[in-house]
């Protein structure tokens, strides 16, 4: 639903413009290796603009944080719509490490809403180059929720009433294979 | 002379070839000792939260839910595959898997939840003995982490007050 939306308004060009909100660095420099002729990432069309009232795509990076909250609420509302917001890295997927910390307020979703999340800290430039092609519906995202739960006790119980004696030893009756 | 430096030219160009990499259409290894995503397996893990307080990040939440099953929840987040929750394991049940391309729409598809039942001690329920300040850092016991709002709680009381550890700052926009 979301994939063939994307594909029918942001079918052509992606103007992308590059927010950082109090990151390392780490992710900047990611991602601008990705707009190196190694990882070119023109092919798809991406091309980095200086500002957000020309840009399609945010790509934000750090968390949200105390000083840069409102600047960055300020480029959002700036970006025309249709507008897709990509979280790149740890700290705008989740707060990063520091996210309990006073001058950091947590993801970046908590001041802005986000479409796609490349995780990684930092992620490597083939992980956002994926996260660009999920959103543009070239590959299938690969990860999905994990959830295990144990049924049966994995180790058998003994019960002191299932223990009989025989002569000198003492046998418990209902053994079950470790 | 100036042919034959154009010449030389189309030479280079001729030799030079395509740098780009074909990435989503064709694979890309990574190294040997790369470390990616977490995975964690159930069949060895046995429940002792070494690596809930290891991480840095705090990326991996225990709950207790009765004396005899742990609930263990890893966000995966803001996970920076820094390895010492594999370190730590005395199991070798986390294993740093070669995954990277973990981009996704929902955040909630990182998440890795076991359930996990634990033996209790004969004795006392569930007993641990006196650990050291540097064995403190692996500390093995109790842990009431709020699953629900995914917040890390270390102290049992801040859970009954039902007031976060850390203050969630209301900001205000606009």
């Amino acid at each position: 639903m979301l994939k063939n939306l994307c594909q029918k308004m942001f079918g052509r060009s992606l103007w992308v413009y590059h927010a950082n909100s109090g990151g390392c660095n780490g992710c900047d420099i990611e991602v601008l290796n990705v707009l190196t002729p190694y990882y070119d990432v023109e092919r798809f069309g991406i091309k980095l603009v200086g500002s957000p009232r020309h840009a399609d795509v945010m790509l934000c990076q750090g968390p949200a944080m105390r000083a840069t909250a409102r600047a960055l609420r300020c480029a959002y509302d700036a970006m025309p719509s249709p507008k897709l917001v990509f979280a790149i890295g740890g700290c705008a997927c989740g707060g990063g490490i520091w996210h309990d910390t006073y001058a950091v307020l947590g993801p970046v979703e908590k001041v802005i809403p986000v479409n796609f999340y490349i995780p990684g800290c930092p992620p490597r430039p083939e992980a956002i180059i994926y996260g660009v092609a999920v959103a543009a519906g070239l590959v299938d995202k690969k990860v999905a929720p994990v959830e295990f739960k144990q049924l049966e006790m994995p180790i058998p119980r003994y019960h002191p009433e299932d223990l009989r004696g025989q002569g000198e030893m003492v046998v418990y009756e209902k053994v079950e294979k470790l | 002379m100036s042919i034959a430096s154009k010449l030389k030219e189309a030479m280079v160009g001729l030799k030079a070839g395509c740098v780009t990499l074909d990435y989503p259409a064709r694979p890309r290894p990574v190294a040997e000792n790369f470390r990616g995503r977490p995975i964690f397996d159930a069949q060895k893990c046995i429940g002792c939260a070494g690596c809930a307080n290891n991480c840095p990040a705090r990326e991996i939440l225990v709950l207790d839910v009765c004396q005899e099953i742990r609930i263990l929840k890893y966000l995966g987040r803001r996970c920076t595959y820094c390895g010492r929750c594999a370190e730590v394991c005395p199991e070798k049940a986390i294993t740093m898997s070669h995954e990277y391309e973990t981009a996704t729409n929902r955040i909630g598809d990182l998440r890795q939840r076991l359930e996990l039942f634990m033996n209790t001690c004969q004795r006392c329920g569930r007993c641990f003995k006196e650990s050291s300040p540097l064995e403190q850092l692996k500390l093995k016991g109790y842990r009431f982490d709020d699953l629900e709002n995914e917040r890390w709680v270390f102290r049992s009381r801040s859970y009954l007050e039902s007031e976060p550890v850390v203050e969630d700052i209301q900001i205000e926009l606009d």
